[in-house]
């Protein structure tokens, strides 16, 4: 008892509260700094200048982006270039993993032995990528994969072939494969969110009458609208993001004629493989994806500080969002 | 008389939709596992009989050589690629983890002016990419020397693993209810102890779910350790996998598919033991706290 008195009746001055309390911050800022906020700055501050440390201004931006590596329309075949080899991954590998894991999490709650399917379809997400890549190699392999075989098998005789050798097959097995291994991600959010919605809302729904087509439409899919944000965000980083499996399953060099080469692996080769070392190309591209990552990360976020930007707010979820993430 | 007529009308009209529902996804499930299946096939058969297609059965001679010769080729051995990756990912785990949650707590209970500034910010930092600080934390550990060192990589994924831990457990922290901390201050704790001794105890789930995930994520990384880890010996498990595919090796699937699944096992035996945190940690990250 006396000694808890004593402890309480000891002053303990504000200041050094404060000093305790800015501690709390301190490990953190300092590595964060060190380690992140400081060498984004340099980055871009690279991105700026001429290997001999003249200030370049915007020229090697236009050195990168009218380079054949980035852009490469000059004909109908592919390599199209990184930035358009990004695009093309989005355009397919989003709607593919999305819808599909949606189906998988509506689908999964009136099957049984869900948990073991989630379970086959969520792997693909704790596979380190390089061994995805890898696997991927070997699915696609023209002699023991199962793939270009089972095509063969099939009468499908013009995709019976390395998939890796050639550049079309190569670039859409490596989509088609981050579909296999990404799906995983969807599903499991969804499942989450699905369990958000109120079940009084099926059920009155049911009562209604309302097909299970009606019922997806008018309220499954408009209720699950700030899932779906989290799930199209989320899947764009990781998108624009790409690198393990196309160095796993291809190389540095982006494959066969760099026909799956991509942003993040362009900006690897600049710094850390081509001799001599293109530091500075290599800053403009991680400039430009970092920019693009953070164009939509900062739409999500606002969206979620903010708010539907519709004026008309159907649904109380996006504030449950904003609760939720506690912004 | 018409109401059980209608039930059991009902119920044929659902029965065969439940029926294909279970197929639909008890099939997707399946043609998902099977690239897995196949890799666990050839891991475990000679190379000879997967040449063809592992799913040909005869011959079938089980044997766990190509394991062996995964774990101990002169070459890229897979036991000090992962004896590597442990000694990386734990530090790698656990500093982050400490720091950020000593962070977090700061961001969830004292207030200041700059606060929501700096904390979007630090979220902010999350969706940057690897790429964007990877010449200059390389640069500048070439000249402290670092560069080679499991150093190196420990503190690039501690620092990489702040912003989205801080996140997590800011957010946590916010759920908890703040009269058991408020009255121990009355009793003249300090912020640190009662950090320490009150909220720490409670928030052992939400650092267990943290935990899982920061661990599998530096397990699983490729790109920093391909930067900063340079000789042979120093290399990780994920680098040996590539290594191995690139190097004499490159079409022997069979010793391949075993090294694969030596770097895959722990991931996924960690997902298998400790999948409530994995996945709360996944869904917190991206949803909710």
């Amino acid at each position: 008892m006396t000694r808890r008195a004593g402890r309480r009746t000891r002053p303990r001055s504000r200041d050094a509260r404060k000093l305790m309390r800015a501690a709390f911050f301190v490990p953190a800022v300092f590595l964060l700094v060190l380690l992140v906020v400081y060498p984004v700055a340099q980055t871009v501050y690279l991105s700026f200048f001429s290997r001999s440390g003249q200030f370049a201004g915007l020229d090697n931006y236009g050195a990168v982006l009218s380079d054949r590596d980035t852009i490469d329309l000059s004909d109908t075949r592919l390599p199209y270039g990184t930035l358009i080899h990004n695009a093309i991954w989005i355009s397919i590998h989003l709607p593919l993993s999305l819808f599909t894991g949606l189906f998988l999490a509506l689908t999964l709650q009136k099957v049984r032995g869900a948990a073991i399917v989630k379970s086959m379809i969520f792997l693909g997400m704790v596979t380190p990528l390089v061994v995805g890549g890898i696997i991927l190699r070997f699915l696609f392999d023209e002699r023991s994969g199962i793939v270009p075989v089972g095509l063969g098998l099939l009468g499908v005789h013009s995709l019976a072939i390395q998939w890796t050798a050639f550049p079309a097959t190569l670039l859409f097995g490596l989509i088609l494969g981050s579909v296999w291994l990404w799906t995983g991600f969807s599903m499991i959010v969804y499942s989450a969110g699905v369990t958000t919605i109120p079940r009084d809302y099926f059920e009155a729904a049911l009562i209604d009458g309302a097909s299970s087509w009606r019922t997806f439409r008018k309220i499954t899919w408009p209720l699950l609208r700030p899932i779906t944000l989290v799930v199209v965000t989320m899947t764009l980083l990781w998108e624009l993001k790409l690198f393990d499996i196309v160095i796993a399953a291809a190389d540095p060099g982006g494959g066969v004629s760099g026909a799956a080469d991509v942003l993040a692996l362009q900006m690897f080769r600049y710094g850390f493989v081509n001799i001599p070392r293109q530091y500075n190309e290599a800053a403009v591209v991680a400039t430009l994806l970092t920019f693009l990552t953070l164009v939509i990360a900062g739409s999500l976020f606002r969206r979620i500080l903010l708010g539907a930007p519709k004026k008309k707010r159907r649904f109380h979820l996006v504030g449950g969002l904003r609760r939720m993430l506690h912004i | 008389m018409r109401l059980p007529r209608l039930r059991i009308g009902r119920l044929l009209r659902v029965q065969p939709r439940t029926i294909a529902f279970h197929v639909v996804a008890w099939g997707i499930g399946i043609l998902w596992l099977i690239p897995f299946i196949g890799v666990l096939m050839s891991s475990i058969r000679p190379l000879n009989e997967i040449l063809s297609g592992w799913w040909n059965l005869s011959p079938f001679n089980p044997s766990f050589a190509d394991f062996l010769t995964a774990w101990s080729n002169p070459q890229f051995p897979m036991s000090e690629g992962l004896k590597n990756t442990f000694i990386i990912a734990i530090p790698g785990t656990l500093i982050p983890m400490f720091v950020a949650t000593l962070a977090a707590y700061g961001f969830a209970r004292f207030s200041f002016r700059t606060r929501d500034y700096i904390f979007l910010t630090i979220v902010l930092l999350m969706t940057i990419p690897q790429q964007m600080v990877a010449i200059p934390v390389f640069l500048t550990m070439v000249r402290v020397g670092l560069v080679d060192s499991f150093l190196s990589v420990i503190l690039v994924h501690s620092a990489w693993g702040i912003p989205w831990i801080l996140l997590f457990m800011r957010n946590f922290f916010q759920t908890l209810p703040i009269e058991v901390e408020e009255a121990a201050r009355v009793d003249g704790a300090s912020d640190f102890r009662i950090f320490s001794r009150i909220v720490l105890p409670m928030a052992l789930p939400a650092l267990a779910a943290v935990g899982v995930l920061q661990f599998m994520w530096v397990w699983n990384d490729y790109f920093f350790a391909r930067i900063f880890l340079l000789s042979p010996g120093n290399t990780v498990a994920t680098q040996r996998v590539v290594n191995l595919a690139f190097g004499q090796y490159s079409a022997n699937w069979s010793l391949l598919s075993a090294a694969t699944l030596l770097t895959l096992s722990v991931p996924v035996l960690i997902y298998s033991l400790l999948q409530r945190y994995y996945i709360r940690g996944m869904i917190g990250w991206t949803i909710k706290g």
